[in-house]
């Protein structure tokens, strides 16, 4: 009995506890961090929830913006009209304005119409607001790009009017045309009939993403081409800038700078040029480049010098970052052979560093490329693009627009057609934003070392 | 006091590499080494050795003036190398490192190929005439660093890939490779194994044939085994300095007795 009794444990001891079953505590702190995980989940699903939301609004929007409703009609070039003088000569032709050309085209459309079996008793020139106020211009500059086609039937391949090309988008309808003075319902008929007879069709429109702006009446001939130069022009400015200036500026605070009073302020005032709104860029650069240093207004040199400003924290706060990853025993391995400080930065920190430059190189460029608000100031939003610069000079020099202001632009005109076209632009533009992280990653990739 | 005075003709007669007199060194307002005279000879293997924090690596990297990259750090005092001052300013520090090299605790590859690991140094300092050149001493070097059976055939493989006592000896091999006329090593051996510990203490053996040699260590038996002379360091003091066999056997501070029979540390 007594030996029994000693080799039980004292009953004052606590009850031994078991690990297959879980006590209170564990209970409770296994709850809060399932609760915490499904806090994280429900965030990542409502974020891709938006993103989600945000991506089918975009190209549902946007996509019909790539296509165009065109019509085929055979223009007759009638040397009376065209080529008054006789003699081909193109300086003498030009004297014919667009005005001049719209009977043969209107006529032609009219033939065209009666021709597939339609009759009508509208006037030919009503007839033809079936076609885009564009398509004189497009005959003219054919005909005087090739003065040999006079006197020919040539084939043209028209754009219909904003309106026609909303029908078959299926942004107008026949009600809405009761209120619109530009197109009736009578119109729709007839483009019912020729759009089974193939005369009138949508088509994909390479015009939309190389073409240039057209005025506000003109959705249709519409294009972000021009801008998109704009914008390139602008991005190249940048590139050189910031670059090289942004990784030499954090090469010196980073290795090279004492650490005193002045690179502290000159540090701290870096973080606070990230975080300065961008219209005050803007206005900088206003004063400064166009009012100072009489720059031309709207030009993507100005754009690219005050987008340099704006992207240059960025740049060298990433770079900074980039170098003080780079463990300081590489630093002390390059000095301990004998290597100068210059050789020991350039020849191993640098390299090391190199995929995190690159990457907030390309961030704080797709930062620019989307920024708006500074170009306000300079004139590039509200300028219409509506000629490709010619030659390298006048990329950077003649005004222009950006893509971004391009869009903004675009939403800001009454026409429902231009509200399709900024969402199509914001599909190149985000193709574009796109194209540079995927960049930016593969660029990691590839320089990415171990050390 | 005896002692003393045997170090002292010790040492005048054989040569004097570097010869360090009152050295003090300040990290802001702390007085890492106070007042400290050692004469470090040629073609001799030196310890430091002493409790953690007492001032071994900031001594040591005085040698080749590597503190000279600490913004807070001041050196007092003057370090003669060939009875030149290396604190003189006229010296240019890189060109000093050439001539002092150093070997840090942690083994620090560049993140290149075991050949340019080697390469870089030579190259930077214009050694090799030619690709043959360069060739040989790559080899020489890794030879010297008792790694180069284990590497010869993947020279083109990244130095970072090789493991942590090769990584090392890299360093050494590299080290070597500039041809210093002194080498520091700052705890070569704390992150290898016995073998590779081994393998590197027969390395500094064979290296003291030609170079002067300062190694701190925290490891008793090592500084025993690879040293000629030992310097015991304590609070930044420099207590005892003598014969390796004289410091272990018979030190005259108690201090140093109570460290090398494991009371303090
Ligand atoms: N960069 C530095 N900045 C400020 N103080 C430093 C710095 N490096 C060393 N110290 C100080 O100087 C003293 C000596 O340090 P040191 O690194 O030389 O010691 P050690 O003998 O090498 O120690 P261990 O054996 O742990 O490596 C310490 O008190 C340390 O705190
Ligand atoms: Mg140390």
């Amino acid at each position: 009995m007594s030996l029994a009794d000693a080799n039980t444990p004292a009953p004052s001891a606590a009850p031994k506890s078991s690990i297959l079953t879980t006590d209170a505590r564990t209970k409770k702190r296994n709850r809060a961090e399932a609760r915490f995980k499904a806090y994280g989940i429900g965030a990542i699903v409502l974020g891709l929830a938006f993103l989600a939301a945000l991506l089918v609004s975009i190209i549902g929007n946007g996509i019909p913006a790539y296509t165009q409703t065109f019509v085929t009609v055979p223009v007759y070039l009638d040397p009376a009209v065209v080529d008054k003088q006789g003699n081909r000569d193109p300086a003498e032709m030009a004297k014919t304005t667009t005005f001049g050309y719209a009977p043969l085209i209107q006529n032609a459309f009219a033939t065209e119409v009666s021709q597939n079996g339609i009759t009508t008793d509208m006037a030919p020139k009503k007839l033809a607001d079936i076609l885009s106020a564009s398509a004189t211009g497009q005959v003219r500059q054919t005909v005087l790009d090739d003065p040999e086609l006079v006197g020919q039937t040539v084939e043209f391949r028209l754009l219909a009017s904003s309106r026609v090309d909303g029908y078959l988008k299926g942004r107008v309808t026949r009600e809405a045309l009761a209120r619109d003075k530009n197109l009736d319902a009578a119109h729709l008929d007839i483009i019912d009939t020729l759009r089974t007879a193939g005369v009138v069709n949508r088509t994909w429109n390479w015009d939309f993403i190389f073409g240039a702006d057209a005025s506000e009446s003109r959705p249709e001939q519409a294009g972000i081409g021009v801008s998109m130069v704009g914008s390139l022009f602008m991005m190249l400015v940048v590139l050189v800038l910031s670059l090289p200036i942004g990784v030499a500026t954090s090469i010196y605070l980073e290795e090279f700078a004492p650490k005193n009073r002045w690179t502290d302020i000159i540090e701290v005032n870096i973080s606070n040029l990230a975080a300065v709104p961008s219209i005050v860029f803007g206005i900088l650069g206003l004063a400064v480049f166009i009012q100072f240093g009489h720059l031309p207004k709207s030009a993507p040199l100005v754009g690219g010098l005050v987008l340099t400003l704006m992207t240059l924290p960025t740049i060298i706060i990433s770079t900074r970052a980039a170098l003080s990853a780079v463990p300081p025993s590489i630093r002390d391995a390059a000095l301990g052979i004998g290597a100068s400080k210059m050789q020991s930065v350039f020849h191993h920190v640098l390299p090391l560093a190199m995929p995190g430059i690159l990457t907030g190189t390309i961030i704080g460029l797709a930062q620019a490329l989307g920024e708006t608000a500074p170009l306000l100031l300079i004139g590039m939003v509200g300028y219409i693009a509506s000629n490709m610069p010619d030659g390298i000079a006048a990329g950077f020099m003649a005004p222009n627009s950006a893509m971004p202001a391009q869009i903004y632009e675009w939403a800001k005109r009454a026409d429902p057609a231009y509200y399709e076209r900024a969402w199509g632009g914001i599909i190149i533009l985000l193709l574009f934003l796109m194209t540079m992280n995927i960049i930016a990653v593969i660029l990691r990739r590839r320089f990415e070392r171990r050390w | 006091m005896n002692d003393m005075r045997l170090t002292k003709q010790d040492v005048d007669m054989q040569d004097v590499k570097i010869s360090a007199k009152g050295v003090q060194v300040f990290y802001g307002d702390t007085h890492a080494i106070k007042d400290v005279d050692v004469e470090i000879k040629d073609k001799t293997v030196t310890a430091f050795i002493g409790p953690s924090g007492c001032g071994k690596s900031t001594f040591l990297r005085c040698l080749n003036r590597m503190n000279d990259t600490i913004d807070i750090c001041r050196v007092e005092g003057s370090i003669q190398l060939d009875g030149e001052n290396i604190y003189d300013k006229r010296v240019d520090p890189v060109q000093l490192r050439a001539k002092v090299g150093m070997v840090f605790q942690k083994p620090n590859p560049f993140p290149k190929s075991i050949y340019d690991n080697i390469a870089y140094g030579p190259r930077i300092h214009g050694l090799a005439k030619n690709k043959a050149d360069l060739d040989e001493i790559v080899e020489k070097s890794l030879r010297r660093g008792a790694i180069w059976n284990e590497v010869k055939d993947r020279l083109h493989a990244p130095g970072t890939g090789l493991s942590g006592g090769q990584q090392q000896r890299l360093c050494i091999a590299r080290a070597v490779a500039t041809e210093p006329e002194v080498l520091l090593m700052d705890e070569p051996c704390s992150a290898l194994d016995p073998i590779a510990t081994a393998q590197v203490e027969e390395l500094i053996d064979e290296l003291r044939a030609n170079y002067s040699v300062v190694i701190v260590t925290h490891s008793m038996q090592q500084a025993a085994r690879v040293s000629q002379r030992t310097a015991f360091f304590h609070l930044g003091n420099l207590v005892e300095y003598g014969e390796t066999g004289t410091i272990f056997t018979n030190p005259t501070d108690p201090r140093t007795e109570s460290y090398i029979t494991g009371r303090i540390g």
